[in-house]
């Protein structure tokens, strides 16, 4: 009975091609270590923001009016809904924890190199719409730091020149932020801007099954047809869409395997997460700053502004240059150059396991370079932290222009022929 | 289809013809959805002229009004601060005020048609924050100064008459609006003689 169901089903539609082609049967590399967690992380992750956004919209009104208000009634007269907007505001800062983790994943392991290029540009679309969709969200409690956060990054806009000020003008609706600004960014945050983000969602995931995933040895796992001798190829069923084109050695089926291992994942994100919207969810002022729980005040700005963690290393680099222009094309050009990764690194080696010490340095330096801008982002500024962040900002764009440059004749390790663990 | 012979190059003439068509079809149509982001009759009409009594405002003193949702600053300057005007002149980035950041009616040392009466838009021309006036506080950011604005933000520094001093990120002195005295003692902001 359950079987000719299917078989109905399957004569219209593929459904069962589809979960062995991208599920069941999907080669996957056997060497998996924790860093591959945060892909399906950031799926769970979005999963939450659409599902508790939409509750969220059920209540919230998008009006300079009824804005603030609205998020008060949420907290305090709707059931439950402290809960709801807790898990979307702790949720906005875990997707970019997730996301920042999975892209330093891919850093490592080399990820973007050829021939997964796209893959990564696909992966870097997320992340400016993600940007994009974090900002937008930002300003519809329509706090303090909303309204001069958005103040200040709509601004950025203004550096162009000729068309910056009328630019601006037209992002926002009017002269200032105002109710026409928050409206638009309302539709843009609950409908435009997670459509795209789906879309991108699909396309990178397509990318990825077409190339297969790296792994941390940055071995390939799918071999020339016929170069594999039938004792060595992986002994699982893999759908024939792969099998049909390349031999495939040490791979495992996504799933039951890398199902049950994601699960173990989620349960060690799940707790994490719980603890923060339950005990911390505005973490220190990281996740929802203080000056956010007074209404927005078009007359006053608050003494120190910061965007919310996530965009400080970015903002830092921003106020490193004492120059409009010239800082707003620097901060645009630490994101831009993050996309160009697969062509700055000229090396053939993928994994920071083979590849040469200067390497492993130069991903240390960058590592701590993040950070340091990341807190000199979110702090008040000092002579000492411009300095310091102008330092920092050279070092960022440092560890670009030395990858291409060591990277064409690098001296690596011996790459083992396998995958080893 | 029938198996007549294909003419190319009609059939390209109307591929071309059609996707160009179609093209300015697709940008008329876009028209109005970009058009809807620009401010509405509403906002504009809130972006009306408003009128400042300065009657009672006191050597020193600054009020805020506001014009178009924009921070207005209407200061009335001490003899004092007016004299410190020209000293820090080599510090400034646009002493002078060559950058059209004012009326004309505007352009001169003090920045302002009456001498001791200064009107400017309070808000950064880096990224649109609203400095903080340190009255007798400015020392500690500009030596042998008293009075200026702070921008808390990115550390923007702004004499008395809204110049901007170097080494800051703004790049060009605060904006003067357009305003115009319609008595001694009422300023209106948003209209002058001649300027809209």
């Amino acid at each position: 009975m359950f079987g000719s169901i299917i078989d109905w089903i399957d004569q219209r539609i593929p459904m069962t091609r589809v979960w062995n082609m991208h599920i069941a049967q999907y080669p996957a590399p056997k060497n998996f270590n924790f860093w591959y967690f945060f892909g399906s992380l950031a799926m769970l992750v979005l999963v939450n923001q659409i599902v508790t956004g939409i509750w969220l919209t059920m209540n919230y009104v998008p009006s300079a009016e009824g804005a603030f208000a609205s998020i008060e009634y949420i907290m305090r007269d709707v059931e439950y809904g402290w809960l709801l907007r807790y898990l979307h505001s702790t949720g906005a800062s875990a997707f970019f924890v997730v996301v920042y983790l999975h892209m330093f994943r891919g850093m490592i392991y080399g990820s973007y190199q050829k021939p997964r290029e796209l893959l990564w540009l696909f992966g870097m679309f997320i992340f400016l719409a993600l940007m994009a969709e974090a900002f937008m969200g930002y300003l519809l409690p329509w706090g303090q730091m909303s309204f001069w956060g958005a103040q200040v990054i709509i601004s950025l806009f203004g550096a162009i020149p000729v068309i910056g000020p009328e630019l601006t003008e037209w992002i926002r609706g009017d002269y200032v932020i105002s109710g026409a600004t928050l409206n638009r960014f309302f539709a843009l945050h609950v409908i435009a801007l997670p459509l795209v983000l789906v879309i991108l969602i699909f396309l990178h995931i397509i990318a990825l099954h077409e190339v297969g995933s790296n792994n941390p040895d940055g071995v390939e796992i799918k071999r020339k047809k016929g170069s594999v001798a039938e004792e060595d190829k992986a002994k699982f069923k893999f759908h024939e869409y792969y099998t049909n084109k390349k031999d495939i050695v040490d791979a495992i089926p996504f799933h039951p395997y890398y199902t049950v291992k994601d699960i173990v994942g989620v349960v060690g994100f799940l707790i994490l997460f719980c603890w923060v919207v339950f005990f911390a969810p505005a973490m220190g002022g990281f996740f929802l700053e203080a000056p956010n729980f007074e209404a927005a005040n078009p007359l006053k700005t608050p003494e120190h502004i910061f965007p919310v963690w996530y965009f400080t290393p970015f903002y830092a680099i921003l106020r490193a240059i004492p120059d409009k222009l010239l800082g707003v094309v620097a901060m645009g050009a630490s994101i831009v150059v993050l996309a160009l990764l697969p062509w700055i690194d000229r090396g053939n080696v993928k994994s920071i396991r083979y590849r040469c010490g200067m390497h492993k340095l130069n991903i240390a330096q960058f590592v701590v370079t993040f950070i340091i801008l990341g807190w000199v982002g979110a702090t008040p500024q000092t002579d000492f932290k411009t300095i310091l962040s102008q330092i920092t900002t050279v070092t960022y764009f440092m560890f670009f222009v030395l990858l291409f440059v060591y990277s064409k004749n690098e001296k690596t390790k011996p790459v083992p022929e396998r995958l080893t663990k | 289809m029938s198996n007549a012979p294909v003419d190319n190059s009609r059939r390209r003439f109307l591929t071309i013809a059609t996707a160009v068509v179609g093209g300015v079809g697709a940008v008329g149509a876009a028209v109005p959805f970009i058009a809807s982001w620009k401010p509405s009759e509403r906002a504009k009409a809130a972006g009306a002229p408003v009128e400042v009594d300065i009657s009672k405002l006191e050597p020193g003193q600054l009020i805020r009004v506001e014009w178009r949702g924009k921070p207005v600053w209407v200061v009335n300057r001490t003899p004092k601060m007016l004299e410190q005007l020209k000293a820090h002149e080599d510090q400034l980035r646009d002493p002078a005020s060559e950058e059209p950041q004012q009326p004309d009616s505007s352009k001169n040392g003090f920045r302002s048609q009456r001498d001791e009466i200064f009107v400017a838009v309070g808000i950064c021309t880096h990224l649109g924050c609203s400095p903080t006036f340190l009255q007798g506080a400015f020392g500690e950011k500009v030596e042998g100064t008293e009075d200026g604005f702070f921008c808390p933000c990115h550390g923007s520094k702004f004499d008395m008459a809204g110049r901007v001093f170097q080494n800051v990120p703004a790049p060009t002195n605060l904006e003067i609006p357009p305003y115009s005295f319609i008595d001694d003692t009422t300023i209106i902001v948003g209209v002058e003689e001649g300027v809209a």
